[in-house]
């Protein structure tokens, strides 16, 4: 796991209080199992979801299959309407599929499972906004079970990590939608989840805050060794975060490709985006994500119907 | 600045109580000389105020009226509350349920009175459900539409973070729908007041309504008119006392409200 002391030459604030969060669960389950065989930590499984109300029936997603290993990073991208949210949805446990199953560490996902936590595309309505910034954290901790002195450490070391100390007693809609977000990621953090599902996370924020949120994506991802699926319909950003990146097909959605990013686990804004070979992925994957908006299907058939 | 402070102080204080004196003048001057046996004047209404009311019938009659009141109205909020969330929570209870809630809510509470007085006679039971059985409609269908409208997402998130059941019924169901309980509670509580007068006035031995209609009858004209004059200083002083609960209970709401109505 990425669990090495690893030195944080980036100097701001957030990234040297982010390497004082120490991880204080199990590492999560092993990757590979007493076979020898590999296990992911999620696996989808010809997932299919159609949408029934009343006579009409939408099939958001056709067939998906692709696994993610402990302590991976992983970028969907798709187009708009293409089923991200829907997925997301599915592996969380909210919505039943119609077929197909989503195993997440050797168990199938029936309801939401534990040791996972979701940041919602919409992270602005998923903060109470009867509860404090402080509280909004607290409670998911405290309905786990957490002693009252390790939620006030986690608490406050996943505030102070996103850069929001001096705003524990604020309400959420006191604050702007870069910081709500940025309350949701704490959230999710203290939690101290084995996997993070983040649904285009940073959509509603300028390009100065989105460029610090993503920094902060990869440090804690870094430093938790949790496991990360990240969504986002943008492919600059898919590519500079991930390990991989799955390209989903337009609605009725299926696995495009799966593209594996070989650049420096070192990542920078402004190095890493000026590689060749950043711009080498990202015109691959921007050519594809062009396929699947045109309506281009896979040429080796993942799908039967 | 203080007297700036000051100057605010003042306005606010005249806007409030600025109209009141004016209609109390009007009625004290109107009345003054009046020798219409039906409005004697202001000063002989305020004049058998005290010793119609602080002396002896505090205890005998308002009281026991203010207990009924209180216990049917916490019995209504209690009710309203339980059944609304539990319908509030539940498509198919709430698509069999709505059209008899309607029906009942149509009716008119005082007209249960003589139906209620057959089934729990004259006594205190009978007055405390007549003001249930006219207070607990707002209360019920505010909760259901409050319950109803609770963002998905944030359903979603006390999902995925696995509040226990407890937790989801005070933090998010309660808590998201007090807005609207609020405004319920508000309306059940101007139609629990009016409902404990009248069903003061059916059948009663003591209490507000039956005072009033007592002296009414006996034609003592002054201390009938104290007693509605009553009847309103108790009216201010409960929606007083609700204001002061919700803005403790909504600051959150209110809060909320007053960024979005100024910011973008
Ligand atoms: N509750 C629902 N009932 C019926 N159809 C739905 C429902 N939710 C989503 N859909 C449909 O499913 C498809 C996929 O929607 P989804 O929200 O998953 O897309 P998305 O990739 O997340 O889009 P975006 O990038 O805009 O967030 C869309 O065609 C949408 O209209
Ligand atoms: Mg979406």
């Amino acid at each position: 796991m990425t669990q090495s002391p690893r030195k944080t030459p980036k100097d701001s604030d957030i990234m040297s209080i982010v390497s004082t969060l120490t991880r204080s669960t199990p590492e999560p389950a092993m990757s590979t199992d007493d076979t020898g065989q590999h296990t992911p930590m999620l696996d989808v499984r010809g997932l299919r979801k159609v949408y029934a109300s009343g006579k009409r029936s939408v099939e958001a997603v056709r067939d998906l299959t692709f696994g993610v290993d402990p302590g991976e990073l992983v970028c969907l991208v798709g187009p708009s309407g293409c089923g991200k949210t829907t997925l997301l949805r599915c592996i969380s446990g909210l919505l039943e599929t119609t077929s197909g199953e989503v195993v997440l560490e050797g168990k199938r996902v029936s309801g939401p499972p534990e040791g996972m936590a979701v940041v919602f595309q919409e992270y602005g309505r998923s903060l109470f906004p009867w509860l404090t910034v402080w509280q909004n954290v607290e409670l998911p901790l405290k309905e786990k079970g957490i002693s009252r002195a390790e939620r006030k450490r986690l608490t406050t070391e996943s505030l102070a990590a996103v850069g929001l100390a001096d705003f524990h007693t604020a309400h959420p809609w006191q604050l702007s939608g870069g910081m709500q977000q940025r309350v949701a990621i704490a959230r999710a953090v203290a939690y101290e989840p084995h996997v993070l599902l983040m649904d285009e996370p940073f959509a509603a924020v300028d390009a100065q805050t989105r460029g610090e949120l993503e920094d902060l994506v990869r440090a804690l991802w870094e430093r938790l060794g949790v496991t990360v699926l990240f969504v986002t319909h943008d492919i600059d950003e898919a590519v500079y975060l991930g390990q991989r990146v799955v390209i989903l097909s337009s609605s009725p959605t299926v696995v495009l490709e799966d593209v594996t990013i070989d650049l420096p686990a070192e990542r920078d804004q402004l190095t890493t985006r000026s590689l060749p070979r950043f711009t080498e992925l990202r015109a691959h994957v921007y050519e594809r994500v062009q396929q699947a908006k045109q309506g281009n299907r896979p040429s080796t058939p993942t799908a039967t119907s | 600045m203080t007297t700036s402070m000051l100057w605010r102080a003042g306005r606010r204080l005249l806007l409030i109580a600025g109209l009141p004196a004016v209609l109390i003048t009007a009625w004290w001057l109107a009345t003054a000389n009046s020798t219409n046996f039906y409005w004697p004047p202001l000063r002989t209404i305020v004049e058998v105020f005290g010793p119609t009311w602080l002396e002896g019938k505090l205890t005998s009659d308002v009281l026991p009226s203010l207990a009924r009141l209180g216990v049917g109205y916490l019995a209504a909020l209690a009710l309203g509350i339980g059944i609304g969330v539990a319908i509030g929570s539940s498509t198919t209870l709430r698509a069999t349920v709505e059209p008899v809630l309607e029906f009942f809510r149509a009716i008119p509470p005082p007209v249960l009175v003589p139906i209620l007085i057959l089934f729990a006679g004259i006594g205190d039971g009978m007055k405390v459900l007549v003001i249930v059985s006219g207070a607990i409609w707002p209360i019920l269908l505010n909760t259901v539409e409050g319950v109803r409208s609770i963002d998905e997402v944030l359903r979603d998130t006390a999902a995925c973070y696995r509040f226990r059941t407890r937790t989801r019924l005070t933090t998010l169901i309660l808590r998201g729908a007090s807005p609207q309980i609020m405004t319920g509670a508000r309306q059940a509580l101007s139609i629990a007041i009016i409902l404990m007068v009248i069903s003061e006035m059916f059948a009663a031995s003591n209490g507000l309504g039956f005072t009033i209609i007592q002296f009414q009858r006996s034609f003592a004209l002054p201390q009938m008119w104290s007693g509605i004059i009553l009847l309103g200083l108790i009216g201010v002083a409960l929606s007083l006392l609700f204001r002061l609960v919700e803005t403790r209970v909504l600051a959150w709401y209110f809060g909320q409200r007053d960024t979005q109505q100024s910011g973008a």
